[in-house]
């Protein structure tokens, strides 16, 4: 087992055995096998319906596969998730009522009010959490998910069409979450922002997994023609 | 005449006329009391036909969905038999009291808040159940969370059915006979006043029945706009 360099803290291991997913008859993700043990940003890519949400579904257990199974090794028992959404589900409360409903440790105020201010909502602590824009709404699902101290954060395009100043922020907190050694996986539609966060990445296409390599020669020397094409900005069918 | 009969009947409210206030306080009584009722079963059956899974699940939701639509006569009619002498709950002498009055409300209410709570809360349900996975929420907190997000809508839902219920009149005449002093409300006496030609009095319970209608409505707006304020409307 690998260790990260400086806490002696052994990483977090992910390993997808021969996993299929049948949905409405059809194969959606078809003998993925994955063992993910680099620490830090894991950037799952691949066109539109590729399968990547359900991947990440089923790694988070809110779907179970067909076949095949999913585990975790590293840590004393299974890894504490969080997970957050492409549309942010918010409850319909104010913005801090939000982060204390997932506040299982009694945090203090200063702690929650500390976690919004690292996506810039301090101000808005008492608005609405549904009147917030689509970028604050998403940086407030980030807080709401780290808040909860997770092992592993699975992310679903967190940053599709959001505002730059709220993906900036986005991607800073996912930076410091892998500094505390918290392992994620990321789905990202922008090859930009992929470049930027990933230490490694899964490619999919049509529920398989086309590459899996870190992320230096992924972005360099794709070895598949769809990773070619898919970096390339052609449309990959 | 019809003026006549106006001022005659703003003369009885406005001096609290004793009849027209022991009819008001009848009818208030009645249909709160079926309103409660109907809230504490009505809020449980809607809740477990959105979130609980069980077969027939769809076909409960049908029923309770048909039942809203229920003709409060026929309504009348059932309770009427179910509690006649000779009907299987004749013994306990509930015909012709407010009792029976409640229980006939009771039936026609509680479809409409159980059916418009699992309208509410199957749309939040789906919408927060991925969540609440993902944060491991147990599932009286889900419930809670669930009642107090939806709490806007369910309170439109039970002013709706106190609203049917205040108003209602074809039930509550078959069930209580409609007797003066005991079992005469403002629907069925209006319904007598105006059949006998006692026109002010028949207007002054409607007046009072209206002002009490507008202002079950105007509380739903109120509602409405501060539900607007937090997205849930
Ligand atoms: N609930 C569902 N029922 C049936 N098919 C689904 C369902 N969810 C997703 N799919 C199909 O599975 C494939 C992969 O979906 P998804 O993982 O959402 O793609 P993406 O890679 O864009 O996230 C798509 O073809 C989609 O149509
Ligand atoms: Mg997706």
């Amino acid at each position: 087992m690998r260790e990260t360099r400086d806490s002696g803290k052994p990483n977090l291991q992910i390993s997808v055995n021969n996993l299929c997913l049948d949905m409405l008859g059809s194969r959606v993700l078809d003998q993925i096998d994955l063992t993910i043990d680099q620490p830090g940003v894991t950037m799952i890519l691949g066109p539109n319906g590729a399968g990547k949400s359900l991947l990440l579904k089923c790694i988070h257990g809110l779907l179970s596969p067909t076949q095949g199974s999913i585990g975790f090794n590293g840590l004393n028992g299974n890894p504490k998730q969080a997970m957050v959404f492409q549309k942010p589900v918010l409850l319909r409360r104010s913005v801090m009522d939000n982060m204390r409903f997932a506040d299982q440790d009694r945090q203090t105020q200063s702690e929650l009010e500390q976690a919004l201010d690292s996506v810039q909502l301090l101000e808005k602590r008492e608005h609405p959490a549904t009147q917030l824009s689509g970028g604050e709404q998403q940086r407030l699902a980030l807080a709401r998910a780290l808040l909860t101290k997770p092992d592993l954060l699975l992310l679903d395009e967190p940053t599709a069409s959001l505002d730059p100043a709220s993906v900036l922020i986005i991607e800073k907190l996912i930076q410091q979450a892998t500094r505390q050694h918290i392992k994620s996986i990321f789905i990202s539609h922008d090859i930009g922002q992929a470049r930027r966060l990933s230490a490694d990445v899964i490619f999919l296409n049509r529920g398989l997994v086309i590459e899996y390599s870190d992320a230096a020669p992924f972005f360099f020397a794709p070895h598949s023609n769809e990773a070619k094409a898919f970096l390339s900005g052609e449309i990959v069918l | 005449m019809l003026t006549e009969a106006f001022s005659e009947a703003f003369r009885l409210i406005l001096s609290a006329d004793a009849d027209l206030f022991e009819i008001l306080w009848l009818s208030v009584q009645v249909s709160l009391t079926a309103l409660l009722v109907s809230i504490v079963l009505g809020l449980p059956i809607g809740t477990t036909l959105a979130i609980a899974n069980f077969p027939g699940k769809n076909v409960c939701i049908t029923v309770i969905n048909s039942l809203m639509g229920m003709p409060p006569v026929v309504v009348g009619l059932l309770v009427y038999l179910a509690l006649s002498r000779s009907g299987p709950f004749g013994v306990f002498g509930l015909l012709y009291t407010p009792s029976a009055m409640v229980i006939a409300q009771v039936l026609l209410i509680t479809p409409i808040i159980a059916a418009l709570t699992c309208q509410v809360m199957d749309d939040l349900h789906k919408e927060y159940r991925d969540l609440f996975f993902s944060l491991s929420i147990p599932l009286n907190k889900a419930v809670a969370a669930y009642l107090w997000d939806a709490r806007y809508s369910l309170i439109t839902a039970v002013l709706a059915g106190f609203g049917r219920a205040i108003s209602e009149v074809g039930a509550v005449m078959i069930v209580g006979g409609n007797i003066d002093h005991l079992t005469r409300v403002m629907t069925t006496a209006i319904a007598l006043e105006t059949s006998r030609g006692e026109l002010s009095v028949a207007l002054g319970l409607g007046i009072v029945l209206l002002a009490l209608a507008l202002s079950v409505n105007g509380l739903v707006t109120t509602v409405r706009s501060r539900a607007r304020y937090y997205g849930c409307a």
